[in-house]
């Protein structure tokens, strides 16, 4: 078939989906709803596999469909397009995967919700906003697609609308993503005004010659290319969750469990590791940018695994992974290794959405519950979640073997990382250094709170029959004594649909649930062995085609011999993380319970994300609150209001004439005020201007 | 045929026909309203069809005026009407607003019913007149006398300060208008004409043309609003009856922005691009004060009153960016604004209708009871803050994009909109649809009626539809905004 025709299904199937769910939901009833969803899902997959084939090894030419044009105001042209390359190629099967899979395993995890079809038609509509972002050919359809999947995040978090916590999470989720569009917008304009386009293919070739030129903004004057870099990198951190705008991933996780590996995992939260890959022709000449987001995504790494070490909710330290795993995919594209930031995004894709959705089967066997000192114990119950999870737990701490080159996904794509920072050092470049030393370091953190998952959830001793209810409920508040930001009040929500659910006996969960999981679980094991040869390896030319650019100068991708110990290094970093975390869950049991409720300094700071949600509460939403109290009441009802209309009402009663009475005589009296005001405005104004 | 003049004063006939139904029948006999009711809407879909086909003959490829009139009136004076691709979308959109108004007042007005059917036609034929107006005098008195109606509308079906509100919106728009027949005076005394083409086509003295700018932007600031002469659109629209806000959402404010393109850019290019810096600043200072001032209000309908103001803050921005985007920009936004806005005022008269309450903390949980009203008040929401497959983003990020050109700053602190404006309206959403219902006087709200149904759909499909093929705007606005644009640069000598 045509591989145009193919990738108009993949990319409106889920849209065609979403609205026959969404309009006519109630109409078609539960099964139809989610039938047409799931159908074209997988309909849009296996066409997306074949689109891949055929790319991989079919030697299937690039090419752009144009369906209509969008914007077109002098040189500022949109068109709505399908831009097919090796890019929107990996993407297009990682979002139509992971997304069909979504949508069979919520047959099962959401077989008791009473608005099916509401929430089929959320997860297609964001299928089809992905889309429409990956397969975009210029800035417009890039932003339309951007904020889609935004929008389709936002109702999804705030799915449970009755949860006031998960309304709260849904703003700030999109706020959040706000402050990076506004980044990302500013960017555009600048690319805009500065090249005279924004379709991607006529602007990549004249960046070569922007290089070493100026530009003025916000009354400064920066380098042209690294100007609009940084701005629309400020698109990706919103998008991506990167450190400073990250603070709406952790609270995205109140969404229904398989939103949160579909698109907090999987496929939207990589969305800003696609554009900068992406934008590598750019990239690639803004060497002040690629410091830039070298220093972001390793702080990221680093942060968001020292949060997760010490979280207490099993969802909330799979987000604060995934955070982290995303500052990896930075530093990859910012030392340039846009291909292994690529590859590691694949291989991602896999064993987070497992990891994901393996957390959503045990929270489903367990009524709802997830804090995992309320877990423990249950590989009895669920033995292929416990299987699988562990599967991602080893492909997400890369375990492998160096010499050989086997082991699983991660092992591939997160040692190239790490690998190309060194290498990127070795070049001259100290940030390469810096990134190798986080890389190595997080990897040990990342081993920790991994196997730390795993252990705490299916090892040990049961901690959620009766009797140590109430030995949990003492340390929990204790634990939650100095926590007056969100957890508290999330882990009370979640209280509220399982009356004494604890009693029941945890159990397994349907197929529909345990085939997406397998998959996964094929995926999160053999990705990166059988794909390392196109996406980092030696077929990486005849993949990637020129879908990322590597200016002549970037040679990290080459292969380099590197010290036995810097090899080893990430290796033994995990190992070392992978033991202390066995000592620590299984050899001393309660161990971890014990520290936490000692606190100490680096714990609480830990534990409470480094206190960024109450900074920016006493900060930006305080100062919003204020600066709009006092406009409204000082500013426009005393002042304005005041020396205007209605210092004339009041002069009207004064006279006894009674208020709000039309009296030519004040109309009069008013106008030559507010004249004499207007006039004064303006004479200042022209007296500004022309000094 | 005199398509204008037709469009223009086709709603008198429905006013005339509700006349002779109150001189024959009894005023207040339940049949007679009906009657007029019918009337009243029937005039209005046949203004519609009327404007409807005025676009589908509009030549895109001409910038200049089109469908020209032009008699001899009285005293020297001459009746002049023709559009050209800024004013002609106008014409459409007013026209596509009035019948849905009539529908929304259907049941809701119980009072002095054909005298408010008589105030919306009026009403229309004089805004329309604004927009088809090409002598100066014919455009000052539509434009002054649309005051009128708009004045009655608020003072007599208005809620309980309507007074106040009414006072305040005459007062404000006095003032300007005052300014602008001087200046109009003035300009027939140099020119010794009053017709727009020729006086646009006409070189003001620049320091002439500062004076005149001042007085023009007296009047056009006010009607916007532009901050600081915005106060009274906020009262205005609380005490004003729904159809009364959408049409003083959706066309009034319009005006402003129209004055703006047909008057201050091309007749007193010189002293545009001088005040053009004392625009920005006001734009800029209206988009961040007046969404923060909407965060916190505490009344859906000022919180949606408010952020029309710093929707047309962006408006004012993209005119004076003097570049094509810019003006493009602008006027999309100010369609795209007359469509959302009016929509969101008919979602804020949907609950008031059936609770006679604006407080937002009256509400909450809605959803659990009206999940379509849910579905399409989160449309508008969204449309509201700008999200691209909406209407709304189009104008913005164009806007934007020109007033980038001029000056980084502005766009800049313009940009902080797009977040601000998310704030405030998922707030307001959250707290009035989400959550569980509390109030137990909401446990009985009924989801949409067929006729609130038939009202709200040609809008979602208005705001889709210019969300996602916003070229079939562009094409007919193309050449008269280049032609602008072009004479504009040229007099500023960029």
């Amino acid at each position: 078939m045509d591989p145009k025709l193919l990738v108009t299904i993949i990319l409106f199937g889920p849209l065609i989906g979403a609205a026959a769910a969404g309009l006519f939901g109630r109409r078609l009833g539960d099964n139809l709803s989610r039938g047409i969803t799931t159908g074209f899902l997988f309909l849009s997959a296996i066409l997306s596999w074949v689109v891949f084939s055929k790319w991989t090894w079919g030697g299937l030419e690039p090419f752009t469909i144009t369906y209509a044009p969008f914007i077109h105001v002098g040189d500022f042209v949109s068109n709505w397009s399908f831009r097919l390359d090796a890019l929107s190629a990996v993407m297009l099967v990682v979002v139509t995967t992971v997304s069909s899979l979504v949508h069979l395993y919520s047959w099962g995890y959401m077989a008791d919700d009473p608005s099916k079809p509401r929430f089929f038609a959320y997860l297609s509509l964001f299928t089809f906003a992905m889309l429409s972002l990956i397969s975009a050919a210029d800035f417009m359809q890039l932003f339309f697609g951007w904020e889609g999947v935004g929008l389709a995040s936002y109702l999804l978090i705030g799915f449970w609308f009755h949860k006031p916590t998960a309304n709260a999470a849904s703003i700030k989720a999109f706020v959040v993503n706000r402050v990076g569009d506004f980044g990302f917008a500013l960017g555009i304009m600048t690319v805009f005004w500065a090249f005279g386009t924004i379709e991607f293919a006529k602007l990549f070739p004249l960046i070569k010659d922007a290089v070493g030129q100026g530009w003025d903004f916000a009354g400064g004057r920066f380098n042209l290319v690294d100007l609009a870099c940084a701005l629309l990198f400020v698109g990706a951190m919103g998008k991506s969750a990167q450190f400073f705008l990250h603070t709406w991933l952790p609270d995205a996780m109140e969404g229904p469990t398989p939103v949160s590996a579909l698109i907090h995992a999987a496929t939207m939260v990589t969305a800003g590791v696609y554009m900068v890959c992406l934008l590598s022709p750019m990239f690639e000449y803004a060497p002040v940018a690629k410091h830039i987001v070298v220093v972001i995504g390793a702080v990221t790494a680093l942060f968001a695994a020292t949060v997760g070490l010490t979280q207490n909710d099993i969802k909330r330290v799979i987000a604060y992974s995934t955070c982290s795993q995303l500052g990896y995919m930075f530093m990859a594209a910012g030392v340039g290794a846009y291909q292994a930031g690529m590859f590691h995004l694949f291989t991602h894709a896999f064993f987070k959405a497992l990891l994901f959705l393996g957390a959503g089967s045990v929270i489903h066997g367990m009524a709802h519950e997830q804090d995992m000192r309320r877990y423990g114990g249950l590989w009895k119950y669920m033995k292929i979640t416990a299987l699988v999870m562990i599967a991602g737990t080893i492909a997400i701490t890369g375990l492998g073997i160096p010499g050989l080159e086997i082991g699983f996904a991660g092992f591939y794509s997160k040692d190239s990382i790490i690998h190309a920072g060194f290498t990127l050092g070795e070049a001259g470049d100290p940030l390469g250094y810096f990134a190798w030393v986080i890389g190595v370091f997080v990897a040990g953190l990342t081993a920790f709170y991994s196997w730390r998952v795993a252990f705490f959830t299916f090892n040990g001793h049961a901690r959620w029959t009766s009797e140590d209810l109430e030995h949990h409920w003492h340390n929990r508040d204790h634990a939650h004594g100095d926590d007056h930001g969100h957890a508290a009040a999330h882990d009370d929500a979640h209280q509220e649909p399982d009356h004494g659910g604890h009693e029941h006996k945890p159990h397994e969960s349907p197929w529909t649930m345990l085939v997406p999981l397998v998959v996964l679980s094929i995926g999160a094991i053999f990705s990166g062995w059988f794909f390392e040869g196109q996406f980092i390896g030696h077929e990486q030319h005849e993949f990637w085609r020129g879908a990322i650019f590597n200016a002549p100068t970037n040679h990290i991708l080459e292969h380099h011999e590197a010290p036995l110990l810097v090899t080893l290094a990430p290796l033994i970093a995990t190992l070392l993380g992978l033991g202390y975390a066995a000592w620590m869950y299984l050899v001393k049991e309660g161990l971890g319970a014990r520290l936490a409720a000692k606190g100490g300094p680096l714990y609480t700071f830990f534990y409470n994300k480094w206190f960024f949600d109450e900074l920016y509460q006493a900060t930006f939403v305080r100062a919003a609150k204020v600066l709009g109290d006092l406009f409204w009441k000082g500013g426009d009802q005393k002042v304005i209001d005041g020396f205007g209309p209605d210092g004339v009402s009041a002069l009207s009663v004064k006279v006894g004439k009674g208020a709000g009475r039309l009296q030519s005589g004040y109309v009069y009296h008013y106008a030559f005020v507010m004249l004499l005001g207007v006039a004064g405005l303006l004479t200042y104004a022209l007296v500004a201007w022309s000094a | 045929m005199p398509i204008l003049s037709f469009v223009t004063f086709a709603p008198l006939l429905g006013v005339a026909g509700i006349l002779a139904l109150r001189c024959l029948g009894k005023p207040d006999d339940p049949k007679t309203i009906e009657a007029s009711k019918w009337i009243a809407l029937v005039t209005t879909l046949a203004t519609f069809a009327l404007s409807v086909l005025l676009v589908a003959q509009f030549n895109p490829n001409d910038p200049g005026f089109q469908f020209l009139e032009e008699t001899p009136w009285f005293g020297g004076l001459y009746y002049r009407m023709g559009v050209d691709g800024i004013s002609v979308l106008f014409v459409l959109l007013n026209a596509f607003l009035m019948p849905l108004c009539i529908i929304a007042s259907w049941n809701t007005i119980k009072s002095r019913v054909l005298e408010y059917l008589i105030a919306f036609l009026i009403l229309e034929t004089l805004v329309t007149g604004v927009f088809c107006a090409l002598d100066l005098v014919v455009f000052y008195i539509f434009f002054e006398f649309g005051l009128v109606p708009m004045f009655l509308i608020i003072g007599i079906w208005g809620g309980a300060r309507r007074v106040y509100a009414a006072f305040k919106f005459f007062l404000y728009t006095l003032l300007g208008s005052v300014l602008m027949l001087a200046a109009i005076l003035f300009m027939i005394g140099t020119t010794h004409t009053s017709s727009i083409p020729e006086l646009m086509a006409y070189h003001f003295d620049p320091a002439v043309q500062t004076w005149l700018w001042l007085a023009f932007f007296a009047s056009f600031a006010v009607k916007m609003p532009m901050w600081p002469v915005h106060t009274w659109l906020p009262d205005a629209h609380v005490e004003a009856p729904t159809a009364g806000s959408v049409i003083l959402a959706g066309i009034l404010l319009k005006m402003g922005g129209y004055g703006f393109l047909r008057f201050s850019l091309p007749m007193f290019p010189n002293a545009s691009e001088m005040f053009t810096p004392l625009v920005f600043a006001l734009s800029v200072i209206a988009v961040i004060y007046t969404s923060l001032v909407a965060f916190r209000q505490v009344d859906v309908k000022k919180l949606i009153a408010y952020s029309s103001v710093a929707h047309m803050g962006l408006v004012t921005m993209g005119i004076f960016s003097g570049n094509v985007q810019g003006e493009q920009g602008a006027i999309y936004q100010m369609l795209s604004h007359g469509v959302i806005s009016g929509a969101l005022f008919l979602c804020v008269g949907v609950i008031y209708d059936r609770m006679h309450t604006r407080e937002i903390a009256f509400y909450g949980g809605l959803v659990n009871r009206m999940p379509w009203y849910a579905a399409v008040f989160m449309l508008f929401s969204m449309g509201n803050v700008g999200l691209p497959g909406t209407s709304g983003f189009v104008g913005e990020i164009l806007s934007m994009t020109g007033a980038y050109k001029a000056s980084t700053w502005t766009a800049i602190l313009a940009a902080t909109g797009v977040i601000l404006s998310a704030v405030y309206m998922l707030t307001l959403y959250r707290r009035v649809v989400f959550g569980t219902i509390e109030n137990p006087k909401l446990e009985t709200i009924t989801d949409l009626d067929w006729r609130e149904i038939v009202i709200f759909a040609p809008l979602i499909v208005a705001t889709l539809f210019m969300g996602v093929q916003p070229n079939s705007v562009f094409n007919l606005t193309a050449s008269s905004v280049d032609q602008l644009v072009r004479v504009y640069q040229a007099a500023i000598g960029a």
